[in-house]
């Protein structure tokens, strides 16, 4: 029963960095239609950026996700612009394809500045652990941070798609581009903020990634990334609560896949959901039903 | 020029450069040119090209001609390898087997028919997708191949077949170990046979191509409600697009996993799927030639360049971007245009007019 | 005892009031729906929608824009399910077929924006149209075996001959999305021709096309009914087209048909004349 909890824990605890992952691209998702293959790798960017910081340049860890994040923002606006904002009128294929080498550029890139060895990322959350149950079930400071910090993420965003006026361009572009650009959005503007949002969240799950499981490696990112896509679609592409709902119900399922069925066979659990959801209900379990125009 | 006898002189060319390109190659091994020796780390890529090229035009009939990215092409690739790997060992193990090229024959369509199978089961749900979902989910279940892979036991005692799931204990000596693979291959796999199994490859897509189906299948692609419009079955032919292209990847497999002595699951996992797109891509995509060559010069070009083999993902990964940005952007397709105009109109004033 | 005797009636599909040519009044009606309606999300998109088109009849959908008329295209052929009622095409019920299944049954159509197989030749276009009349299976085109040649032959002649209608013949190798708008439009009428259908859709099929090309367009339309002897219903905004080729028009609203009857029945029905202009203001 207390190992059961213990799982379910552990399993909230990743599905949080899922779903911070999966906001970044079902906002994406939902504002520029594509799927950025890269996400999961700006994560791994920021990740390392952090690690540089603590251990490298020995900055306290708060400055060094602070510096993590606005580096990743920069990045992901200009992942944007370079090589996705050309592309706006392209067909789904190439748009992907020039993802998937842009996701191959940054792992590269990760390889050349640190190099092939996986560095080992002790957690920046210098906070002691919580021992429950007369010290049976111990909850770890990473995993309350990685929590918390998923809810305030989640209340920060909500409101600011719904209150500020940046937001409501969002759910404009989202609903309807053409017309966005005629009630006088600025529509290139808008997708670049959706961006630097997605890339500021991916660099705070960088580090909360790493601080659960610390190792980092130039192909850190990639798994979790798909998974977080999965997370995405699972909960409702374009939705931020079912990107929040999609991504702790994959952490639970992987954890509990691991704990109970097979080490082997967690990923394969983890995308047969995937599969499933999208044969069964493909707008996911919060998404919106859209009708293809003939 | 007719249409036909267009296409016609098209394929011949793409079969003349396969079979000269052949022909050097033998000629380079039996040392008969003066001055031009294959190294042995060259030598050694003989089979690899051909595997990269099989796995090349097989994928660009998924992605080129049938329109669907694909992501997990090396999944099949690995059913095909393991499948094969297994009929060649039985095959040895219960009759005997000798003759090499029979052996290795039976086992590339082996691995061609297993990875079929694979490919029909994955087709059904996967082709009722589209765009992002599909390519998504063909990457899901590329993974999700590795890891059953990684769960599966065979041995072979006194010529009879034994197989598991997450039970190593067998009887018999061990052919598939789960993780660690298969090890000590009877590498039975030779460049000839590579060469066939590309022109059989070019015969099966390129007569496809030219043909109703072939057709039908570009229909879809192009404009997939009009299709159906004319009376077009729409998942008959994208599953038989995408069937035909894992069955030979399938096969390309089996040749690959009988090159070598021992291969694990880890070896076909997603790069490979990427690095065979790259492969489709700068070959241009739904050109069949064109990945023919790519697969060729990108497989070799690291084994020449060894100093350039640090950057060489590096390298991929911005041709990629600049390729589909080139050929996608509207932006740059028109510098481009206005470039050749000026270009052409520079050499026609050179050439002078009569007037 | 009632219902066991009524259940051993044999029912036959008789539309209440319909119209069609005197001249197919002893044929089979190609075209019959009853009731037919689609709901998207609660909205009523089309409702009730009763119609029979005789078996040479050239009909118009007429009706402002948003009416449904492209959403009644789609759902005769197949390209959405009807949520209420059925369409019989040649006395026969497509409920539960595709799009590919109704072309079979000889519905063919056109579209209001133009989808060709734009990367492929003109003439390619129509031989993908003449997919189910020229066949060879995938092994025969695989192995080039002698049906593959005879087939192949067989739909170059046919493609050549249809494209000849509108004179395209010369274009056959040209890439289908370089041709000239009005030769695209042209092309997609010889695609669904090439299907063999007995009742062909156009949907806006003048759309672009300048008031000579128009003429030409009338033309056509009247030299393929009269050589085919197929059911043509077309949608156009043009009234000089619709009132001068069309016998049997009917008019939608809101998704509902308005009016039905000839060109002068309809140009002279008040109903339809507040639907295209608005009411008129009571002096």
């Amino acid at each position: 029963m207390v190992s059961l909890l213990s799982h379910l824990l552990n399993g909230i605890s990743l599905g949080s960095v899922y779903a911070i992952i999966a906001l970044g691209y079902t906002m994406v998702y939902g504002i520029a239609k594509m799927l950025n293959f890269a996400h999961g790798d700006v994560i791994m960017i920021g990740a390392y950026i952090t690690f540089s910081a603590v251990h490298m340049w020995n900055m306290p860890p708060v400055l060094a996700v602070v510096i993590s994040m606005v580096v990743c923002t920069v990045l992901g606006v200009l992942i944007e612009g370079l090589a996705y904002k050309p592309l706006r009128q392209a067909t789904s294929l190439a748009v992907l394809i020039t993802a998937i080498g842009m996701s191959y550029l940054l792992q590269n890139i990760a390889l050349l500045v640190w190099g092939p060895n996986p560095k080992s990322f002790p957690s920046v959350i210098g906070l002691p652990s919580i021992s429950l149950l007369d010290g049976q079930l111990i909850i770890a400071a990473e995993t309350i941070v990685t929590v918390l910090a998923n809810i305030v993420i989640m209340i920060a965003l909500t409101l600011f798609t719904n209150k500020t006026k940046m937001g409501k361009s969002m759910r404009g572009v989202s609903e309807d581009k053409g017309a966005a650009q005629l009630m006088g959005i600025n529509v290139n503007l808008t997708i670049s903020v959706t961006f630097a949002i997605g890339s500021a969240l991916a660099a705070i799950a960088g580090v909360l990634l790493c601080s659960t499981y610390p190792v980092l490696m130039p192909t850190t990112g990639s798994m979790p990334g798909i998974k977080a896509f999965t997370a995405a679609v699972f909960g409702g592409i374009g939705s931020i609560p079912g990107a929040m709902l999609g991504g702790i119900l994959l952490g639970v399922i992987e954890i509990l896949g691991k704990a109970y069925v097979s080490t082997e066979l967690s990923d394969a659990i983890v995308f047969g959901v995937l599969i499933i959801v999208l044969l069964v209900k493909p707008t996911g379990l919060l998404g919106k039903k859209v009708h293809e125009k003939v | 020029m007719s249409r036909a006898k267009k296409n016609f002189i098209n394929n011949l060319i793409t079969y003349g450069m396969v079979v000269v390109a052949f022909l050097i190659c033998q000629l380079a091994l039996s040392g008969s040119i003066d001055g031009f020796k294959m190294s042995r780390s060259l030598k050694g890529q003989l089979v690899p090209i051909c595997v990269y090229i099989v796995m090349a035009v097989s994928l660009n009939l998924t992605v080129g001609i049938s329109g669907e990215l694909s992501l997990g092409h090396a999944g099949f690739m690995s059913v095909g390898a393991f499948s094969g790997i297994i009929m060649s060992t039985w095959l040895a193990a219960r009759f005997n087997m000798n003759n090499e090229v029979v052996r290795l024959i039976i086992s590339l369509f082996t691995g061609g028919i297993f990875a079929g199978i694979a490919g029909v089961l994955i087709g059904i749900p996967v082709l009722r997708l589209r765009g992002d979902y599909l390519a998504i989910v063909t990457l899901a279940f590329g993974e999700i191949i590795r890891n059953v892979l990684n769960c599966l036991y065979f041995s072979i005692d006194e010529g009879r077949l034994h197989m598991s799931f997450l039970d190593p204990m067998l009887p018999g000596k061990m052919i598939y170990n789960g993780p660690a693979g298969a090890t000590g291959v009877d590498k039975i796999s030779t460049f000839g046979m590579g060469f066939a199994l590309i022109l059989f490859t070019l015969f099966v897509v390129l007569n496809l191509i030219n043909s109703r189906s072939g057709r039908a299948i570009m229909a879809i692609r192009d404009a997939r409600v009009a299709a159906e419009s004319v009376g077009i079955n729409v998942p008959k032919y994208k599953m038989m697009a995408f069937v035909i292209s894992a069955a030979l990847a399938g096969m390309a497999g089996a040749l690959y996993g009988l090159n070598i002595s021992s291969v694990t699951a880890a070896k076909f996992k997603f790069d490979t799927s990427i690095l065979v797109l790259v492969f489709v891509v700068l070959g241009g995509i739904g050109n069949i030639r064109g990945s023919v060559i790519a697969a060729a010069l990108l497989t070799v070009l690291p084994e020449v360049l060894r100093a350039f083999s640090d950057y060489r993902m590096l390298v991929y990964a911005i041709v990629l971007i600049v390729v589909m940005l080139a050929s996608n952007s509207p932006f740059i397709a028109t510098r481009i245009a206005t470039l050749k105009s000026k270009i052409i109109r520079k050499n026609q004033t050179k050439e002078g007019n009569p007037a | 005892m009632t219902q066991k005797r009524q259940s051993e009636t044999k029912m036959v599909p008789v539309p209440s009031h319909s119209i069609v040519p005197e001249r197919d009044v002893d044929k089979r009606p190609v075209l019959e729906t009853r009731h037919l309606g689609i709901e998207f999300g609660g909205l009523k998109a089309v409702e009730d929608f009763n119609l029979t088109i005789g078996a040479t009849e050239i009909a118009g959908l007429i009706g402002p824009n948003g009416a449904g008329k492209t959403t009644v295209f789609n759902l005769l052929t197949k390209v959405y399910q009807p949520t209420n009622g059925v369409v019989i095409l040649d006395g026969k019920d497509t409920a539960g077929m595709n799009a590919a299944q109704a072309s079979k049954l000889g519905i063919a159509r056109t579209f209001q924006n133009i989808r060709l197989f734009g990367n492929m030749t003109v003439e390619d276009n129509v031989r993908i149209g003449l997919h189910n009349q020229i066949r060879y299976n995938t092994a025969s085109g695989i192995l080039r075996l002698p049906s593959y040649w005879k087939q192949e032959k067989a739909q170059h002649q046919k493609s050549l001959e249809l494209l000849s209608i509108f004179d395209m013949q010369d274009m056959a190798d040209v890439q289908a999305g370089s041709l000239p708008y009005g030769a695209q439009r042209r092309l997609e009428i010889v695609r669904a021709l090439a299907t063999n259908p007995k009742l062909l859709l156009l949907d806006e099929p003048a759309a672009g096309m300048n008031p000579h090309e128009t003429e030409e367009l009338m033309e056509n339309i009247i030299k393929i009914r009269d050589q085919f002897q197929i059911a043509i219903m077309l949608i156009e905004h043009d009234m000089n087209l619709v009132m001068g080729i069309c016998e049997g028009i009917c008019v939608l609203n809101y998704g509902r048909i308005i009016a039905k009857g000839t060109a002068s029945e309809i140009q002279s029905n008040p109903t339809v004349i507040e639907a295209y202009l608005g009411k008129r203001k009571e002096d």
